[in-house]
């Protein structure tokens, strides 16, 4: 009996893998800051089971990296990754960290919340709107945003919390 | 190319496509009574659901207890402490996703045992844990 094994499909795979890493890449430099990138699938499962799914684009490489590298320490919380799933994950946000100019900042702390251009873009935004119960934290992007899950930040979608 | 060859080439590539997301996700499926079971078993005695009861709702030197985000009965939806983030039900009379993924649930228990008992879960501790969540009604 003759067998026909697979003995290429799971290269063949991969190559499809690396071939949508591209295809997300050349999407992300072509980011000016108002459209931003596709978010990795990873990303968007382990990041955003716990936070909005922030588009990498909004801190510079060096903050995820650092990011990346003590995610045991996370803010406050252990957000622990198997080594398998960090490597995927802070390749992606190595290749898509921010590089437009207001990006290119390291903000305190690695935090986007304290980046110049956040703070800029949020001035109008009154103090007493930040500790309404519905927003309770400026990273809770998705209380003002509608579209923030998805990555859309354009100002057309932004609903003021009251 | 030879029919034969076509036709393995076709069913490599619906193979590739069905592992695919399996071998993304390592995916390790498994039903809450099996991870129970297991638990239990590394234990060696018998989960109790008061004492997984106690564990949940109270604190253990740290800020957070488990209900913090969870809420003190986890048949509907919490909300992340800091982040404001929804938090799926626990109970897996309200959540038929909970506890049937072992990789998924041994990653949730290492981070949150650790952020409110600065430490990893004991087997025991698990199993006590788990039984009062499989005996929660929505």
């Amino acid at each position: 009996m003759r067998t026909h094994t697979c003995f290429n499909w799971q290269q063949a795979l991969f190559g499809l893998i690396a071939t949508i890493g591209l295809a997300q890449q050349a999407l992300a430099g072509a980011n000016k800051g108002g459209s931003l990138a596709p978010l990795l699938p990873r990303y968007q499962q382990e990041c955003g089971a716990c936070h909005v799914a922030y588009p990498p684009g909004m801190l510079p490489a060096a903050s995820w990296q650092r990011l990346a590298g003590n995610l045991q320490g996370h803010y406050g919380t252990d957000a622990s990754l198997d080594p398998a799933t960090l490597r995927q994950i802070s390749a992606w946000l190595a290749a898509n960290g921010g590089t437009y100019k207001r990006v290119r900042e390291e903000p305190p702390e690695d935090r986007i919340t304290r980046s110049a251009w956040f703070i800029h873009k949020h001035d109008e935004v009154p103090a007493v709107t930040w500790k309404l119960p519905a927003v309770n934290s400026a990273a809770n992007c998705a209380a003002c945003h509608a579209g923030a899950e998805q990555g859309g930040f354009n100002e057309r979608n932004v609903r003021i919390s009251r | 190319m030879n029919r034969t060859t076509v036709s393995t080439l076709a069913r490599c590539l619906a193979a590739a496509a069905l592992a695919g997301p399996g071998l993304l996700q390592q995916a390790q499926a498994a039903t809450p009574a099996e991870l129970l079971a297991g638990f239990s078993s590394q234990a060696g005695s018998a989960p109790s659901a008061a004492r997984g009861q106690q564990f949940f709702t109270t604190t253990h030197g740290k800020e957070w207890a488990c209900a913090t985000c969870h809420g003190a009965v986890p048949v509907q939806a919490g909300k992340h402490a800091a982040t404001g983030k929804a938090i799926g039900a626990m109970a897996p009379a309200s959540n038929p996703d909970r506890f049937t993924d072992a990789a998924k649930v041994e990653k949730w228990f290492r981070r949150n045992c650790n952020d409110v008992a600065g430490r990893e879960c004991t087997p025991a501790e698990k199993a006590d844990l788990l039984a009062w969540l499989m005996a929660l009604k929505p």
